[in-house]
Parts: C-alpha cells; sequence; structure tokens
C-alpha cells in the first residue's frame, strides 16, 4: 500500500489515486512519417525499469490533477514528486521517513495548468520531455 | 494416475551440478516454463546437453506463488488452441513424468453478474465450442447443484446470473508439477544450476554466443528466456526492448478446512477467484497491482477487495482466517496474451508475457518454446504469439475476453 504524497492535497492513500504509467513519453512530432516499427514503440513498449522509474499519477478521488513521481519499483519508495511538464528530477532524492515521499514541488498550485509541450523532436523520450 | 502417498523429498529428485563451461543451450529461469522446455528440449528434440540457470531456487519465483489453475476457456482461436494443447498435455503428463501432481479435473465456473457478462460468457461457450474446448452455460440453480456453498440469492450487489462451466479443468500442485518436471530433466541430462544469477550476455556481432553468471561464464549456441517477470530486465542486458511491464500479483490462503468447495469459482466482475487446495486451504486470488513493480508484495487494498467479493459469494467464508498472503511478479502485456519466439538478438529465444496466467500455459509453453529453440523457428501453436505482432497489429486481445480481467 503506497502513501502518496499529492503535490495539492498532500498525503494520501494509494486508492485515491490512477496510474499513469511512464512518464516523459512524448507524443510523436511527425506522426504521418513513423513506420510501423516506430508506432509499435510507441504504442505498446514503455521502460520496464528495476530501479528508480519516473512515472504519471493522477489523484483521481481528490483534486483530479495529474502528476510526475519518482519511485523505486523494488522498494516501492517514493522518491520525488514533481509537476507535469517539469524535467524529471536529475537525481534520485531520499525518501522521507515518515511519508515516503519527498515532494520537490516548489509550487503545486500551478501543477493544474502547465500545459503540454509538443517540441519533443523524436518517439524516444529525451531527458526533460513532458508527460 | 493416483499414487495416494507423498512424493519424495525434492533435494534428492535431481543433482544439484557445477555448470560446465559450454552447453548446447541455456534456460534462464527455473520455474514451470523453463523446467517444462528444458523437459521438450531433451525429450522431442534430443538436445540433452542443456542448462536451466535459475537464479533462486528451482521454482521458487512465480512457479511457488500461483494460484494453481488449468483451464482452456479463452475466447479467441490462437488462445484456445495453445492453451487447450496446454490442457491436454495435462491430462496425460502425469503418467508421463511418472510423478503424481495431484492434476484434479474438479471444474471451473466462470461467474456472470451483469447482463453484459452473460452475453459475453454464452458468446465464449460458443467460441469454445467451435475451437472443441469444452464449455457449459448453466443457470444459477445449475451453479449453486455444482457448488453448494455459493451465494445465489439475488438481494446481493453483484448477483451471481450465471457460469460457464469447464469440467476438464481444474488445479494441480505447483510445486509437485515443478519438482516432477525437474526429476525428469535430470534423469534425461539436463543440469538444473540453482543459485545462478545471469549478469549478462556474450555475443558476436548479433549473435549470442554464451552468458555471464555469478558462477561464471557459460558458453551456449542457443539462449532461452524463461525469467516472467524479469524478462524485460534480461533483454536489456541483452540489448533489446520487450513491451512489457511487470506488476505484482498477490494471493493468499486461508487455514485449513474440511473439503467445501468442489470446484474452482472465478469472478470477473467482483475479481475474485477460489479454489480449495487438497489438503483444504481456500486458495484466492484477484487482479494485479495497477502500478510496475518488483518487490513479490502488493497492496492491502487488492485483498481487502477481493475478500469482500468471497464473502458475499461465499458466506460462509466470514469467519474463515487468512493463513499467508504473497505476491509474485507478473510480465502483461498490452494484449493480455504470452511473446513466445524468436528475439531480435540471432539464437536469443524468448518466452515471456504470461501475465497472470502463465501456470496453466505450463506445459504447451514448454513444448512449443522447446521447438523454437530446437528448430529456430516458431511451432505452429506460438506462431501467433511471436514479438513481430505488435508492428504488425495483429494482437490477441484477450484482455476481459479471457474470463478473468488481467
Amino acid at each position: 500500500m503506497l502513501l502518496i504524497s499529492c503535490p495539492n492535497c498532500g498525503s494520501r492513500d494509494e486508492t485515491e489515486f490512477h496510474y499513469g504509467g511512464q512518464a516523459h513519453v512524448p507524443y510523436p512530432e511527425n506522426p504521418n512519417e513513423l513506420n510501423d516499427r516506430e508506432w509499435a514503440e510507441f504504442l505498446f513498449y514503455r521502460d520496464n525499469t528495476n530501479g528508480t522509474f519516473a512515472e504519471r499519477w493522477l489523484h483521481s478521488t481528490g483534486c483530479r490533477q495529474w502528476f510526475n513521481m519518482l519511485r523505486d519499483t523494488v522498494t516501492y519508495d517514493i522518491q520525488a514528486v514533481y509537476p507535469m511538464g517539469t524535467p524529471r528530477p536529475a537525481s534520485a532524492f531520499p525518501a522521507a521517513a515518515e511519508s515516503g515521499t519527498a515532494s520537490t514541488a516548489a509550487d503545486s498550485t500551478t501543477i493544474g495548468t502547465a500545459s503540454p509541450s509538443t517540441s519533443a523532436t523524436s518517439t524516444s523520450a529525451p531527458e526533460g520531455a513532458t508527460k | 494416475m493416483s499414487t495416494h502417498h507423498l512424493p519424495e523429498h525434492p533435494d534428492f529428485l535431481w543433482r544439484n551440478p557445477e555448470p560446465k563451461s559450454s552447453y548446447d543451450a541455456v534456460i534462464v529461469g527455473g520455474g514451470g516454463h523453463g523446467l517444462a522446455t528444458a523437459y521438450f528440449l531433451a525429450k522431442n528434440h534430443g538436445m540433452t546437453n542443456i542448462a536451466v540457470l535459475e537464479k533462486g531456487w528451482l521454482a521458487g519465483g512465480n512457479m511457488a506463488r500461483n494460484t494453481t489453475i488449468i483451464r482452456s476457456n479463452y475466447l479467441w482461436d490462437e488462445s484456445a488452441a495453445i492453451y487447450e494443447h496446454a490442457l491436454k498435455l495435462w491430462e496425460i503428463l502425469p503418467e508421463e513424468l511418472e510423478y503424481d501432481f495431484l492434476f484434479s479435473q474438479r471444474g471451473v465456473m466462470n461467474l456472470a453478474h451483469t447482463l453484459g457478462d452473460v452475453r459475453e460468457s454464452m458468446r465464449r461457450v460458443g467460441a469454445n465450442k467451435l475451437n472443441g474446448v469444452d464449455a457449459e452455460w448453466l443457470d444459477p440453480q445449475q451453479v449453486k447443484e455444482l457448488c453448494p456453498i455459493l451465494n445465489i440469492n439475488d438481494n446481493i450487489r453483484y448477483p451471481v446470473m450465471g457460469a460457464t462451466y469447464q469440467p476438464r479443468a481444474g488445479i494441480a500442485k505447483h510445486d509437485h508439477v515443478a519438482w516432477a518436471f525437474a526429476r525428469k530433466c535430470d534423469e534425461l541430462g539436463v543440469d538444473i544450476i540453482q543459485n545462478c544469477e545471469v549478469t549478462g550476455f556474450l555475443k558476436d556481432g548479433n549473435r549470442v554466443v554464451g552468458v555471464k553468471t555469478n558462477q561464471g561464464t557459460i558458453h551456449t549456441e542457443k539462449v532461452g528466456l524463461c525469467a516472467a517477470g524479469h524478462s524485460s530486465v534480461l533483454a536489456e542486458m541483452a540489448g533489446f526492448r520487450l513491451p512489457i511491464q511487470s506488476h505484482p500479483l498477490q494471493a493468499l490462503v486461508s487455514e485449513l478446512h474440511e473439503p467445501v468447495h468442489p470446484t474452482v469459482v472465478m469472478s470477473n466482475h467482483v475479481h475474485v477467484y477460489v479454489s480449495q487446495a487438497h489438503k483444504g486451504e481456500l486458495v484466492m486470488g484477484a487482479g494485479v497491482d495497477s502500478y510496475n513493480g518488483y518487490g513479490q508484495r502488493g497492496s492491502f487494498h487488492v485483498i481487502e477487495h477481493q475478500m469482500a467479493a468471497a464473502v458475499e459469494l461465499f458466506p460462509i467464508f466470514a469467519r474463515a482466517h487468512v493463513l499467508r498472503t504473497w505476491g509474485g511478479i507478473v510480465d502483461t502485456t498490452l494484449d493480455a496474451s504470452p511473446i513466445v519466439g524468436t528475439t531480435p538478438v540471432e539464437n536469443m529465444f524468448v518466452n515471456c508475457g504470461w501475465g497472470t496466467g502463465g501456470f496453466k500455459g505450463t506445459p504447451a509453453a514448454g513444448m512449443t518454446f522447446a521447438h523454437t529453440i530446437a528448430t529456430g523457428a516458431p511451432h505452429k501453436l506460438n506462431r501467433p504469439f511471436a514479438l513481430e505482432r505488435f508492428e504488425t497489429g495483429a494482437l490477441i486481445d484477450e484482455h476481459g475476453a479471457a474470463a478473468v480481467a488481467h
């Protein structure tokens, strides 16, 4: 059972959230130019990291806002929570003792309004790509 | 076949040899699928200079963590074919392996709780019959006759509106299945090497030529990956990606009870599946945790949901105590069907993506994967399950269709 620190609402039980899979996977910039292999990569292939993983979560029964999270997929320690549209933190943060979460969201009130960038130039996720 | 006595202590069922410096083929993963693959490589293809590498102890991963249900009532032709072949093998394997792993064809019911469920279930019964899979539609009274402890009152939130029934389905004793395969593999000359973790692969260009392990380097002409939840970790070491996401899946058992539950009952809609083990534990499972995980434990709310469903369906379970819970790591694909076949690396083959249902497929996975490893080409039963389907779009979408949500 995860205790997740929503940037807007604070620490809440995992049951209030929906999982959104890998973060920072941009929509292809030029979808008409993709071949079948590249479409397969975009649609079906995601990282399956054994360790620190950047992923999206939706606080579906709270503020209904999406946010990003760094979580260890082996220990389930939550290492960082950060807004959509901001780059993945450069390094993993130590887990906070009490909540299992160390929020790095500087200004949580802006999280829902960050507009997704469409500037990514390839189907692979560059560091700092949005969503 | 029933010998009515417990099999030998597993320590004496196979040798524990040191790894040789080279083998004709190496199977990574000493669970049911890896052992079955080695068995069929030896039996059907005469490849006996082979090794099965297991990073922990034999069959201590998902093989020790499942709910042992065996059935073949899948919707799509490709799935029905491979799972039905598995069921036919289950029916002859105790004799063939000369080992009684308590395969019990007590039948499986898949309950319907909504009109949508009813229509989908009847469609699946029709599809099963067309594919030669035994299947029946039961009304609530027939459900009650088969499993008297089921609550078929219509005053519960999701009343039982009927069920599909596969009489040939059932359960087997999972650890004994693994030991049966391991014992026979050993007899045929296969080296089973435990505590042997793969740390990398040796490649000559794009061709795999060896395996690096914590017990040294092993040269080999062929590598078969059978590591379930950790398949994508191995693939990454070998330099390719798999469309796999690993999730924790939990199961639990109660304390021992007198025989009360004569069949297997599954419900997709309220999501619990229940059988009674040979010794008497009520064995229950439900869905996977939504998030990716390798931690072999899951979330408590999943257990809460499955228990709520179980107690409503089986009121007499209200006073049963949970004895233990555990988690396995399942490798899910987006079409809820396995991946069995070749990989982008030459001479490296993969058997993965069985998700929540790998146990039932064990013999067919082993038989078809052995064929692929030995011949370099797919067996007709695993051809549709090739990795390429994610590019061609020829998906086998068993999500929801296969009588349980994945």
